[in-house]
């Protein structure tokens, strides 16, 4: 049988086997897929989402019982400023303090995995790998059990609130996953990069602030911004230890109305809804920073 | 120190070097007088790239020694710093800093390591760019250019730190033969304004052309060597013969 030849001429045909063009079945999906994705979309969207996700639980819950749809929609927007501005805002400041405490010691014990003093690299080696592999709710029990309430600097007593424990608690394990990301990023840079560079005298530190950690940036954003986005979906957990950030706030008001199962869907609900919503900000700054730090290699 | 321009310039003696259990260097010696051009030629793994790569300390030695200008290389109480700022190097793969623009590629060095006055070297950088025939690339990227160009800039670079010696490491061995003609311009350009320079190159042809000393190594051990007339037309050993009678 005749076959046809692909990439010749439309015409050609032969009987022998023909080795077809390869066609991969599958597309692999980008780094930032999701995020540039969810930029894209307008600021709509968000809105359009959050009344939807809003307005179904109390149609699915409020059927049949004495306590109504309205009831439940009242009680919850009663509480919606209280949350918003107390909880949320607090639960994006934790995360927003404990992503600025754990990158700024994240680079420095990354750089400290490369410096050619071998204690140095050892030691950040050791300490990254200590708190990359602990359990993030064991070093927040640590960091708020051994830590004191305050701290006393001759006559000015300078309290430590819980929040501020937390963060620092949250901070470790970032910081070693940051180290490792830095660590990761330099080490991808062709050695050949170096090697000018030393060719063309520039000392170790010219070259690892000058040539090397500029072409970092862009690979280091997409990992980086995924380490905020499980951060941010891991504050709840701070929680547990008593700080008042959203989840904790929601409990408190679902108690205060009574403790109604009506309430739980509705209310949990509202607080997933906030947190998935916050990713639309998160995949927006994300875009833009990867477009800031572009290096056509 | 007390080295003169009637001195080589670059002295290697009995120079050893091994990677682990592989010696790649067994005992080469050659010398480099001021202004002279040598081609270290011969097949591939014969140690031709380590032999220039310790000239400016990017590997080490295990036994002999290297002089630049009278100062020994692998002393451990060198300044490498100031070694580099004499010998300049130009690599196969180019290795431009792929963030900064051609411009400011050859003005990075001299503005960071030798702290000159930036509008300075900014009108050095021009001249430089004329000179290897690349006006109007001056704010293009690395990624922007091709082969060639992104060669002729690296030399320009090189060349941005005023060196004493330029070292050039099969620099066109990743060029396709078109461009490979327009870096090999720039080089003997260079040659012929007095530049010293050490090249390891398979262009036997540009090799014979600008070459005052040719040298053949083979195995880790320099083979046979001499002026490019009697290396080429009367070569005595039977390693060079065999090696040239494939290769031309």
């Amino acid at each position: 049988m005749k076959k046809h030849i692909p990439g010749i001429t439309s015409a050609a045909v032969t009987d022998l086997p023909v080795l077809l063009s390869y066609k991969a079945k599958y597309r692999a999906p980008q780094e930032l897929g999701f995020s540039h994705w969810l930029a894209g979309q307008s600021l709509w969207f968000p809105v359009i989402i959050l009344s939807v996700a809003l307005l179904w639980p109390f149609y699915a819950l409020a059927q049949g019982s004495e306590y109504t749809m309205a009831d439940s929609f009242d009680a919850l927007w009663r509480w919606m400023p209280f949350l918003l501005t107390r909880g949320f805002v607090f639960t994006i400041l934790i995360s927003f303090m404990t992503m600025l405490v754990g990158t700024v010691l994240g680079i420095l014990l990354g750089l400290g995995q490369l410096s050619p003093t071998y204690v140095v690299a050892r030691a950040s080696w050791f300490v990254t790998q200590v708190f990359r592999n602990s359990p993030w709710l064991v070093l927040l029990f640590i960091v708020m059990l051994s830590f004191p309430f305050e701290f006393t600097i001759g006559d000015t007593i300078i309290p430590v609130p819980d929040w501020m424990k937390a963060v620092i608690g949250l901070s470790l394990p970032v910081m070693a996953n940051i180290s490792e990301i830095v660590r990761g990023a330099v080490n991808s840079v062709p050695t050949a990069q170096w090697e000018a560079s030393e060719s063309l005298a520039f000392s170790r530190r010219q070259t690892l602030f000058r040539i090397i950690l500029p072409q970092c940036f862009k690979r280091m954003i997409p990992p980086w911004m995924n380490w905020y986005a499980i951060l941010t979906m891991a504050t709840p957990i701070v929680s547990i230890l008593g700080v008042e950030e959203v989840l904790n706030l929601t409990r408190q008001a679902i108690e205060a109305e009574d403790n109604r199962p009506e309430l739980l869907i509705p209310f949990y609900g509202f607080v997933l809804v906030i947190f998935f919503l916050y990713s639309y900000p998160i995949a927006r700054f994300t875009v833009r920073l990867e477009k800031r730090f572009s290096v056509n290699l | 120190m007390s080295w003169t321009k009637d001195q080589p310039i670059v002295s290697i003696k009995n120079v050893h070097k091994s990677f682990g259990s592989l010696e790649v260097l067994k005992g080469v010696s050659l010398d480099v007088m001021k202004g002279e051009v040598i081609c270290i030629i011969g097949p591939s793994g014969s140690g031709k790239s380590t032999l220039i790569r310790c000239i400016n300390a990017l590997n080490d030695i295990q036994d002999g020694s290297i002089t630049v200008e009278g100062q020994e290389v692998h002393d451990p109480n060198l300044d490498q710093l100031e070694l580099r700022k004499k010998v300049g190097m130009v690599f196969q793969q180019y290795n431009l800093f792929p963030h900064k623009t051609a411009l400011q590629n050859i003005m990075m060095a001299p503005v960071l390591v030798l702290k000159q006055d930036k509008a300075e070297v900014e009108a050095r950088a021009r001249v430089l760019i004329k000179k290897v025939r690349l006006e109007g690339k001056e704010d293009s990227y690395p990624g922007e250019l091709s082969g060639g160009q992104q060669q002729r800039v690296a030399i320009a670079r090189s060349l941005a730190m005023n060196p004493d010696v330029m070292l050039f490491d099969e620099v066109t061995a990743a060029l396709d033969p078109e461009t490979v003609k327009e870096v090999l311009v720039t080089i003997k350009e260079l040659a012929a304004e007095g530049m010293t320079c050490v090249l390891v190159t398979h262009e036997m042809g540009f090799a014979r052309e600008v070459a005052d000393h040719i040298y053949f190594t083979d195995r880790g051990v320099i083979v046979e060597h001499g002026p490019p007339a009697t290396f080429f037309d009367d070569a005595k050993d039977p390693r060079t013969v065999e090696f040239l009678g494939q290769i031309l």
